[in-house]
């Protein structure tokens, strides 16, 4: 690559000086605005009202948001922003997972807010240069970069025609570009999308954070929800941020010593017990393969089912073994001791346009050997290291792509689709070849990867409408709500994981609430009201961490020896209160879990008026695929007859002997749907919502949230 | 003749119980293989170290609760 001259063919359309960043107690207290149809950059104030009820994080790219755009705006509007924060505790190097920033925009795929969370060094050195956050508007009609210098005080908005779209080309590039030495490399960090994020309503954000160890910038992803598709339609190539100079005090906390204790006791825990928890160090995120596996919650062929023989194939030992560098630091943020950004190196690429390339694959993650593997019955590790590989250069969210192709697969195999609307490609459970070259066709924008592209949503609409298709069978078995595809687990035995789904804001995404263990295996919480008030704690537990920059893992994927004689070991109190001792730290703010919690319904709640401002929000919206709740065909009961018949007996009172598969599945149907209304009315009360799922305004009066715009948007519907 | 069962509480739900029935072998029979669990029997905390002497009796009380909360 020839860096030069991609260098001097940048042309500055606009350029901004200010001063290098102070920050006080995590907050530098300014946030830096782009407009990139018309090229001005300014800089805007954080305000009392935001950090009191935004706090930051999620929070300001939320608030922001609503003030960029009206009910009317769409996706692709140029009024529509991308807006990336990371909070204030964001870039303490002492505690684990401080390094995440959280991007929030109209989504391609839902058409309401999207927040996504990503590791990489971009929120950090944003943060150290000045901003407590990013906020993009517009739309330019030529591929440009935005670069920040956090050490001259210096932003650009640049054309840049010669650089590559793909994300592993591109982010090396502009860290060669952009750093002075190979020492300064850690200094730079990239926000990419790639090519297929501009033909697929599913394009994802790389953040890039440079391996030293590795000599390679390695990629971290926002993935859902189709944030890297909006980039790539404003013309952003790519967002670099410089600064160096990073040291572990620049947040300028309120009490470094607190947070320095705070992380040598954790750290500690993780060096003893890793090994005998989660193994978080070894495989990251992947541990759960052969878990989930063994508990039947795996998403195997559209979720059809829970479990297949082949998972021995694709299990974390495997991955381990064969795989992923071991024994090497893959935080993606400094300090972090979890280290779970596992990485394949030198691994050889055997289709498309990097055929031949040997390539370092982030991943993979959980998500992706269930999405890419499982859930499109592919069983062969170096097949799921290649989606993984291209999913992310091609900035395609793994998540989506995996279900959209499984739905796409079952279609083809129930003959709802065939071989020449597929172009002729042999979409059948288990064929690689036919699932990469979906994603070969995303990167060109041709072909049925296009289709695929557009996700599980439209791609129902279309087969209805172009191809006869029967629609409610497919409303069954489309694996989305709102427009978002389903993330890997499989929630048919667990009622309040399906509310953990149905029941979240941005679509069925597990980062609210994953209670399938809690409510399946332990039956921790057998009544309506136990459910509720986990649909109610978790979702705004898990909250908190977008708002403040923190990564969630650190929380449970490792506890505490003594965590099992606590009373509520499945809260992780000693976390919690880590938690609490850490942002004291930085901020200075000592909260209780109450406050924390109320900290988090605001921001919540504020999100679910948007969506109800943006047409969606309501009872109606929440509504699950019964795929997600129980057996939509024969072949599914009848793989677990002997569950569903007990079931049958011992919870509806209903005597299964004799009875056809399709009588039984109408009980069986009937039942559990009931079950699910029954549950959407106890979560809403204890959400403080009415019925069609409204925030009450006595709720918002009890969250100090009573904002005149919000009141505009609710009055009428309480 | 009527076969008599007996039954134990696992995780509050019935489960069947058999002579000899341990700690060890119920997380073998429910498959139970995530490493991080809580393992109560009548309210009392039994260490990994003894799942395989704690005997089971006909009535009792278990816990196995799983840590694991998605990621």
């Amino acid at each position: 690559m020839d860096i030069t001259k991609m260098k001097e063919n940048h042309k500055v359309l606009a350029e901004y000086k200010y001063e290098p960043g102070q920050i006080d107690k995590g907050y530098t207290n300014r946030t830096l605005y782009v407009n990139i149809s018309d090229n001005t950059i300014s800089s805007k104030p954080v305000t009392q009202m935001m950090k009191e009820k935004f706090v930051g994080g999620k929070g300001f790219g939320l608030w922001y948001l609503w003030n960029a755009t009206t009910p009317e705006t769409k996706w692709d509007d140029p009024e529509n922003e991308i807006i990336i924060a990371g909070g204030p505790a964001c870039g303490i190097t002492q505690y684990a997972g401080a390094g995440k920033s959280l991007v929030c925009s109209i989504s391609p795929l839902t058409d309401i807010p999207i927040d996504s969370n990503v590791g990489g060094f971009f929120g950090p050195l944003l943060k150290f240069s000045g901003w407590d956050a990013l906020e993009i508007q517009g739309k330019s009609d030529k591929d440009i970069i935005v670069y920040i210098d956090g050490n001259k005080g210096l932003v650009t908005i640049e054309e840049a025609p010669l650089e590559a779209f793909d994300a592993h080309v591109l982010g090396e590039q502009l860290t060669e570009m952009y750093a002075d030495n190979e020492a300064d490399k850690r200094n730079v960090a990239v926000v990419t999308a790639g090519s297929g994020a501009e033909h697929s309503r599913f394009g994802i954000l790389n953040f890039t954070f440079y391996d030293p160890r590795r000599k390679v910038t390695r990629l971290k992803q926002a993935g859902r929800g189709g944030i890297g598709t909006v980039f790539r339609n404003k013309k952003l190539k790519a967002l670099v941020v410089k600064f160096s100079g990073v040291k572990g005090n620049l947040n300028n906390p309120f009490d470094q010593s607190i947070i320095n204790k705070t992380g040598i006791k954790y750290h500690k825990e993780v060096h003893d017990l890793d090994h005998l928890q989660n193994n978080m160090r070894k495989i990251g995120t992947a541990n759960i393969i052969e878990i989930m596996d063994a508990y039947d919650l795996l998403p195997v062929m559209n979720f059809q089912y829970g479990c297949h023989p082949d998972t021995e194939k694709i299990k974390s030992t495997v991955f381990i073994e064969k795989y992923l560098t071991q024994g090497v630091q893959d935080g993606c943020w400094y300090g972090c001791s979890m280290s779970c950004a596992k990485a394949a190196d030198n691994f050889l690429i055997k289709t498309g346009p990097y055929k031949g390339h040997r390539v370092t694959v982030d991943g993979p993650e959980y998500e992706n050997a269930a999405g890419l593997g499982a859930n499109c019955a592919i069983f062969d590790p170096e097949h799921i290291l290649e989606l993984n590989f291209y999913c992310d250069t091609y900035g395609i969210d793994t998540i989506s792509f995996g279900t959209a192709t499984a739905f796409a697969m079952e279609c083809y195999e129930r003959g709802i689709i065939n071989k020449e609307i597929t172009g002729g490609l042999e979409l059948n459970f288990g064929n690689f070849y036919a699932s990469v070259e979906l994603l070969h066709q995303m990167s060109r924008g041709e072909g049925f990867g296009t289709v695929v592209g557009q996700g599980v949503h439209r791609m129902k609409k279309l087969f209805v409408e172009k191809y006869g298709a029967d629609e409610e069978f497919l409303f069954d078995i489309g694996m989305e709500q709102k427009g978002l595809e389903y993330s890997e687990y499989n929630p048919k035995e667990s009622l309040a994981q399906q509310g953990g789904y149905g029941l979240t804001n941005k679509g069925p995404q597990h980062d609210e609430a994953w209670l399938i263990f809690m409510d399946m295996v332990n039956n921790q919480i057998p009544t309506f009201e136990d459910k509720a008030e986990a649909l109610h704690y978790f979702p705004m537990f898990r909250t908190w961490f977008g708002l403040y920059g923190f990564c969630k893992l650190p929380w449970n994927d490792i506890v505490p020896a003594d965590n099992k004689y606590t009373d509520e070991p499945a809260k992780v109190p000693e976390h919690v209160q880590n938690y609490l001792d850490v942002v004291y730290g930085v901020t200075g703010k000592k909260l209780t879990v109450d406050d924390m919690i109320k900290e988090s319904e605001r921001v919540y709640n504020f999100q679910r008026i948007f969506n109800i401002r943006m047409g969606k929000g309501l009872r109606r919206d929440d509504r699950v695929p019964y795929r997600s709740m129980g057996p939509v065909t024969k072949e599914e009961y009848e793989s677990r007859q002997e569950r569903y018949d007990k079931q049958l007996k011992e919870l509806i009172g209903y005597d299964p002997e004799g009875k056809t598969t399709e009588e039984k599945m109408a009980v069986l149907r009937e039942y559990r749907e009931k079950q699910y209304e029954k549950l959407i009315d106890a979560v809403y009360k204890r959400r403080g919502w009415n019925s069609n799922g409204v925030p009450t305004l006595e709720h918002l009066k009890y969250l100090d949230m009573e904002l005149p715009e919000l009141i505009e948007v609710i009055k009428d519907l309480q | 003749m009527l076969e008599v069962v007996y039954i134990i509480k696992l995780n509050n739900r019935d489960f069947p119980w058999e002579e000899g029935l341990t700690v060890e072998k119920i997380i073998e029979k429910k498959s139970f293989t995530f490493p991080k669990i809580i393992v109560k029997v009548n309210g009392k905390h039994i260490e990994k170290e003894d799942y395989a002497t704690t005997i089971i009796n006909d009535g009792d009380n278990v816990q196995i609760i799983h840590l694991l909360a998605g990621g």
